[in-house]
């Protein structure tokens, strides 16, 4: 192939990547303490380390991406080198899919399984019978067979037209993408913008549906197998919204300051497919948490 | 080369064993055919299954044995240079996949018997908490709790060990003869797993599921089982034994725990409008706190750090005695302290309370009385 | 230095690629060979580690009673044996061959993502500073077993649960991050006119692996986040009257813990697949076969989880779907063991230390994998599980397949690495110290099992007492035996020994074995050509 290059740029060495392992282990020591703590609500040290361990994440990643972006823009990562990064970031995305998946996974075998067989479904009218008698199996489980009651969430209102925020953003990004191939900066900058607006504002509903959920519908992460699923896989969605959007800021950003161009746009595209990722994971979890 | 050392590792193990073996007499190699007929069917499986395999292993090893003699470079050989074959590879496919049918259609069948309740003639609800395995026979107004009756010392080496070391229990569970009858397993804190091998039933008792099982037991006799799913420290140290009778001394033993548990009750009644000496309730407070409580809290009441609670000198056992006695009548839940108002009497929890109020220098003095637990359960309804 | 080996980067990356020296080197380094190094060298330590724990179980076990250690430290000793061994030893085992091997197998100049390569390593040791950390906690660490069954994990357990699921999430993160860099290193590295086809079977089997890896470590992190929140945050995933299913918690384990198995063991498959045919001077029979089942292996290792739990009570069709998807392994993995002994058929064989250890390998393996096939067997898996059978049929394919290959493949490359040869005759005692000592260690396990000896017991019956003897007994001696290969590879790294040719296998085949060995700090910074 005449257009492979035939010399390969290795990295020299870096200290970022120790940086990084300090910073995840102080921040995995700390967490852990912090949430000991937390349960028993005792003072402790465990934020300390916390707070340190994501400080030190904030230095590395600084760092790490103003070596990268030096290099890229010295033109000194070649087309194989772009492929990689790529195809490193596709396959990153796919465990992310996968970690929805172990929690898509608990909601389906809550509601499909666990629930009706305390309802004495499939091999299980025993356990109806004689441990949850007064027990009866709906979904949303507004009824715990300890006895927490709750209610659910509606899909209508709220979480609609969050629905609709995030899929036009994609939309937006899409246009975006297309400005950037063009080469037309000035679209570029208008439709990146539009985008990071409206993922801030899904963010600020969803925050705002989770006061109402707590406040007025007693519905929390405690309350049961549905609130568990409902909060984790909104909240783990909500994570990665707030990720996708601080990288597309970031973007933006270096728009501004005139990175990236038709052939040099791979941090850009990551950043999109991340977007467009957060977008699909959010249609599944519309439908099966909020509809169906 | 390698059967060769195999052998010989045969050799020299049996060989190292052999005093043993003579000694004992009992050393069993093999999965027992037990006393069922589905115990039987499922032993006949393990035997076809391993049989299958180990003419698979002795066909390919000696193959390879084969190969490793003869086609050695010292031997002068040059190297062969094929490297496919299609025909041969289709056949060693689809040869393994005939043998694994030939194994999953008996497997099949042995499955679809094992996991029929259906038609049972005797329902037992056994629960198991840590450490400990409760019986509830459905049909009768029996129940009762099994706990492993081998005593600390022998644990510890204090004492020699005994015949039946670690599969001993007080109460056995009793089961009748010739009777289908079926188990509803389940769990009041972790997962256990209620085994007993000659039945060839194992099955987990998970904590607010009930799982099915059944037997059919030919002969009279004592059969041991274990716990065999881990559930913490005493995992070990909640065995299972069963006690066969012929279903006419079945029913007399049924009737007579019936009257005695019903005997057990009323004399409980009159106890109430009694008074316990203290060093009555403190004997019998010391046996109870030993066989029930002692697992977790340990004998001297120091418990273990960062897992359970120590009661001496600390806590509860020398605080508000209302809130001593509702933990012990209605445990603590999501932990491991459990209720212990079913399982214990009313004499025997005010003596537990009373013996952890006032042992290990807990000097509080207070007694309490099996009217205090009455009055304290009567309050709370 | 060599011909193959450009010492100076090109100009216009304006970097000046030295060798660094001192700890920084090892520190900072983006180069595959140093992390390749780090990572065996962590992975050793960790199997000593987790080897003495194991050592520590035998003693307890020696003879009935309670002895050394109370039940509590027993059922710690066993989940960090397993987790260190498993987490700690065999996968990083793997990675570091990977970093070490894979460019050079395929022509490339170092890993796709050296940076990255060097953070996932440098994750592992605080992972496991904190994992153990954990164990100095009140109440002591994790005591819940490897598969930390929930609620045993969940409500019932210490603080330091917390410290496990952090750390590993982390561990986690380490495996994605070096996963993927093989995945791309494998697609998009391959030296011009290297076809998949073309690609030694270790670089088959790992991107394979890695596959997996990808698949099922976000799982792990996702079912050790629901343990987490229903211990700490009131979540009720795994508890009923929640509307949960502790169950649950199991099914989500084994996606994951299934494939992790198979994890462990398709590299070992490549590394046979490299040393048989170098040994038998004769060319892997079936490779394009090999490929498939390998493939099949890893499609099937997602359908087979609940072969785990066929006594958690689950519906008979269930049961029934497991069994058969079980059973079906055996397909596959038996056209890898065939091809094996065909290859050696009408060969030419020597047998230095690599190709013993493959030949154990082979018979071991299969006796282990004979053994999953009996477990597979749902009715009577009710009477083998939970009891020593299962320990025997995993040690059988964990030590003796995953650690005796990566054993083989330690003897087998380090001339590669080293520039030396190993010493041959304390090679072949190592060799036949540990095929000796596993199987007293191993064997009787399948019997005490049968007999009724259930697992994670820190106490038993009288009637299991003589067999429990002798395995404690060749527990040691295989644990002694291992201190004969640590003496072999420390020679190696003080280059104490007979200088290595580039290729010192007769019959060895592969891109590593024409650079120089020990092979220049980079190598193929213009790629090499494949016909
Ligand atoms: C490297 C790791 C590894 C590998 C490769 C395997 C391979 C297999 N395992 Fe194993 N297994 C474990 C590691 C591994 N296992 C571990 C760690 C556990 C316990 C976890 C725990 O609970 O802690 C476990 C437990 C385990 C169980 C659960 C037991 C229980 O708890 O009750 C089962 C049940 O089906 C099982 C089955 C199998 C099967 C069918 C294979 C197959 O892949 C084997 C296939 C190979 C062969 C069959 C031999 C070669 C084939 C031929 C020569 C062809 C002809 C053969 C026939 C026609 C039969 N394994
Ligand atoms: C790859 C994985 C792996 C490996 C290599 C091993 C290796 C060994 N394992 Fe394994 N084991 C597991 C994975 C592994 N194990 C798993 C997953 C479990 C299940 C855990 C659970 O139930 O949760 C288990 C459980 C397990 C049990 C059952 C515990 C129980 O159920 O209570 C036992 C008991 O004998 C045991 C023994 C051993 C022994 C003696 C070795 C030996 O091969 C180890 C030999 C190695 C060394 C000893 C270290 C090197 C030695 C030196 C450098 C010499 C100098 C040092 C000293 C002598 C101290 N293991
Ligand atoms: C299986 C383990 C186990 C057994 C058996 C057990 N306990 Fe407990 N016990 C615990 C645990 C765990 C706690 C802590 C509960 C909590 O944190 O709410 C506890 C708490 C207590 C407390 C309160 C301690 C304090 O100061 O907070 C008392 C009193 C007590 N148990 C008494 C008993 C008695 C009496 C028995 C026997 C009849 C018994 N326990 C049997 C595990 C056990
Ligand atoms: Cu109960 Cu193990
Ligand atoms: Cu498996």
């Amino acid at each position: 192939m005449s257009t492979e290059p035939t010399k390969y740029y290795v990295p020299d060495q870096s200290v970022w990547p120790i940086v990084g392992a300090l910073a995840l282990g102080l921040m995995a020591f700390g967490a852990a303490h912090f949430t000991i703590e937390a349960s028993k609500q005792e003072a402790g040290f465990g934020h300390y380390v916390l707070g340190a361990g994501i400080f030190v994440l904030f230095i590395m990643l600084v760092g790490w991406f103003r070596d990268q972006i030096r290099e890229s823009r010295a033109g000194m990562h070649n087309l194989q080198l772009n492929r990689s990064y790529k195809y490193g970031m596709l396959w990153f995305i796919f465990s992310e899919v996968m970690f929805f998946g172990a929690f898509f996974g608990a909601l389906f075998y809550a509601r499909m399984i666990a629930v009706p067989w305390l309802g004495g479904a499939s091999n299980n009218a025993m356990t109806a019978q004689l441990l949850w008698p007064h027990f009866e199996a709906i979904w949303p489980l507004t009824l715990t067979p300890g006895g927490t009651e709750t209610q659910a969430m509606g899909w209508f209102g709220l979480p609609l037209l969050n629905t609709m925020l995030l899929v036009t953003s994609s939309i937006t990004l899409h246009f975006a993408h297309i400005a950037l191939e063009a080469g037309n900066r000035s679209k570029l900058k208008l439709w990146l913008v539009l985008t990071v607006a409206l993922g801030v504002t899904f963010l600020f509903f969803q925050g705002y549906e989770y006061v109402h959920a707590y406040r007025d519908l007693g519905l929390t992460l405690a309350s049961g197998v549905y609130g568990n699923t409902f909060f984790l896989l909104t909240g783990f969605h909500g994570v990665h919204v707030t990720l996708g959007a601080l990288m597309l800021f970031i973007m933006t950003l270096r728009v501004f300051a005139g990175h990236f161009d038709k052939d040099n746009q791979f941090a850009f595209m990551g950043s999109v497919w991340y977007w467009h990722f957060v977008d699909v994971v959010w249609v599944c979890l519309f439908v099966f948490v909020y509809v169906l | 080369m390698k059967i060769k050392t195999k052998s010989l590792l045969w050799a020299l193990a049996a060989a190292l064993n052999a005093p043993n073996v003579l000694a004992s007499n009992e050393l069993r190699l093999n999965m027992p055919p037990g006393i069922s007929d589905m115990s039987q069917k499922v032993y006949d499986l393990h035997m076809l299954v391993f049989y299958i395999c180990v003419v698979i292993a002795v066909g390919v090893f000696s193959v390879m044995l084969v190969s490793i003699i003869r086609h050695r470079k010292s031997n002068g050989r040059k190297p062969a240079t094929f490297h496919e074959n299609i025909k041969i590879e289709i056949i060693w496919t689809i040869i393994p996949f005939i043998i694994l049918i030939a194994m999953a259609v008996p497997a099949t069948i042995t499955l679809l018997e094992l996991d029929n309740t259906d038609d049972s003639e005797l329902s037992i609800v056994v629960t198991g908490s840590q450490w400990r395995w409760h019986y509830n026979y459905l049909d009768y107004d029996v129940q009762f709790q099994s706990i492993l009756a081998t005593p600390n010392e022998q644990i510890y080496g204090r004492l020699p060990k005994s015949e039946n070391y670690l599969h001993e229990v007080d109460r056995p569970l009793v089961l009748p003869t010739n009777t289908k009858v079926r188990f509803l397993i389940t769990s009041e804190d972790v997962i256990h797993s209620w085994w007993v091998p000659e039945f060839a039933i194992k099955r987990d008792a998970n904590p607010g599921y009930i799982n099915e099982s059944w037997t059919n037991i030919k002969e009279p006799g004592i059969y041991r089982g274990f716990c065999a799913e881990l559930c913490g420290q005493g995992h070990a140290f909640m065995p299972i034994v069963v006690i066969a009778k012929e279903p006419a001394d079945f029913e007399a033993w049924v009737h007579s725990e019936e009257q005695r548990l019903a005997a057990e009750a009323e004399q409980e009644q009159k106890l109430l409008a009694m008074e316990m000496s203290k060093d009555e309730l403190m004997d019998l407070g010391r046996n109870i706190y030993l066989s029930q409580c002692a697992a977790c809290h340990q004998p001297n009441g120091q418990g273990i750090p960062g897992v359970f609670p120590k009661l001496a000198g600390e806590g509860m056992a020398v605080g508000d005695k209302t809130a001593h006695i509702n933990i012990v009548v209605n445990g603590s839940s999501g932990t491991a302290m459990q209720a212990f108002r079913s399982s214990l009497s009313m004499s025997e929890l005010a003596a537990v309370i009373t013996y952890e109020r006032n042992a290990w220098g807990n000097n509080t003095g207070d007694l309490v009385q099996a009217a205090d637990i009455f009055n304290f359960i009567q309050g709370e309804e | 230095m060599s011909t193959v080996v450009a010492e100076n980067n090109d100009a216009h990356a304006g970097h000046h690629h030295s060798k660094p020296t001192g700890i920084k080197r090892w520190l900072f380094t983006t180069n595959h060979k140093d992390i390749g190094t780090l990572y065996l060298w962590f992975s050793f330590f960790m199997f000593m580690l987790g080897g003495s724990f194991a050592l520590v179980i035998r003693m307890e076990l020696f003879q009935p009673g309670m002895q050394i250690i109370e039940p509590h430290f027993f059922n710690q000793m066993t989940t960090m044996h397993g987790v260190i061994m498993v987490f700690g030893a065999v996968m990083p085992a793997f990675v570091g061959l990977a970093n070490w091997m894979l460019p050079m197998m395929i022509g490339a100049p170092d890993m796709a993502l050296p940076r990255m390569n060097n953070w996932s390593f440098w994750i592992l040791p605080f992972a496991f500073l904190i994992m153990l950390s954990s164990m100095f906690m009140p109440g002591g660490g994790p005591a819940f077993g490897w598969t930390f069954y929930a609620p045993l994990s969940t409500s019932y357990s210490t603080d330091s649960t917390a410290l496990f699921v952090f750390s590993m999430h982390i561990m986690g993160m380490s495996s994605i991050m070096g996963a993927i860099n093989v995945i791309v290193t494998v697609v998009n590295m391959r030296a011009p006119g290297m076809g998949f086809m073309k690609m030694p079977m270790f670089a088959w089997t790992w991107l394979i692996t890695a596959f997996l890896l990808i698949a099922v470590m976000p799982v792990l992190a996702g079912v050790v986040t629901m343990v987490l929140t229903d211990k700490f945050f009131g979540t009720s995933f795994f508890s009923a009257a929640g509307g949960g299913d502790p169950v649950l918690f199991q099914h989500l384990f084994w996606f994951f813990g299934h494939p992790e198995v198979y994890i462990m063991i398709l590299p070992s498959f490549g590394i046979i697949s490299a040393i048989i045919p170098a040994f038998a001077r004769k060319p892997l029979f079936g490779y394009s076969s090999m490929v498939y089942a390998t493939a099949s292996i890893a499609g099937l290792s997602f359908l087979v989880w609940a072969h785990h739990m066929f006594t958690t009570g689950m519906p008979t069709f269930a049961l029934l779907f497991f069994m058969y998807m079980t059973m079906l392994i055996a397909v596959p993995t038996g056209v890898k063991i065939f091809n094996w002994v065909t290859t050696m058929w009408r060969g030419s064989m020597t047998f230095e230390t690599p190709m013993l250890f493959a030949i154990a390998f082979v018979v071991l393996f299969t006796i282990g994998g004979l053994s999953g096939i009996m477990l597979g067997v749902t009715p009577v898996d009710y009477q083998y599980h939970d009891t020593y059978f299962v320990i025997a049929h995993f040690h059988y394919v964990l030590v003796t397949g995953a650690v005796f290959s990566i054993m083989a493949a330690a003897y087998y490359w380090i001339p590669k690495w080293s520039g030396v040869m190993y010493d041959e005759k304390l090679g072949k005692l190592h060799f036949w110290c540990s095929l000796v000592s596993v199987n007293i260690l191993f064997f009787p396990m399948h019997f005490v099992g049968l007999a009724g000896m259930p697992r994670r017991y820190p106490d038993y019956a009288l009637q299991f007492a003589d067999l429990n003897a002798i395995i404690s007994v060749g527990g040691f001696l295989f644990g002694f035996s291992q201190l004969i290969f640590l003496v072999v590879m420390v020679k190696c790294a003080m280059k104490k020994g007979e200088p290595a040719p580039a290729k010192p296998w007769e019959g060895a085949e592969g891109l590593e074995w024409t650079v120089p060995s020990p092979a220049p700090y980079h190598t193929f910074d213009t790629p090499p050509e494949v016909k």
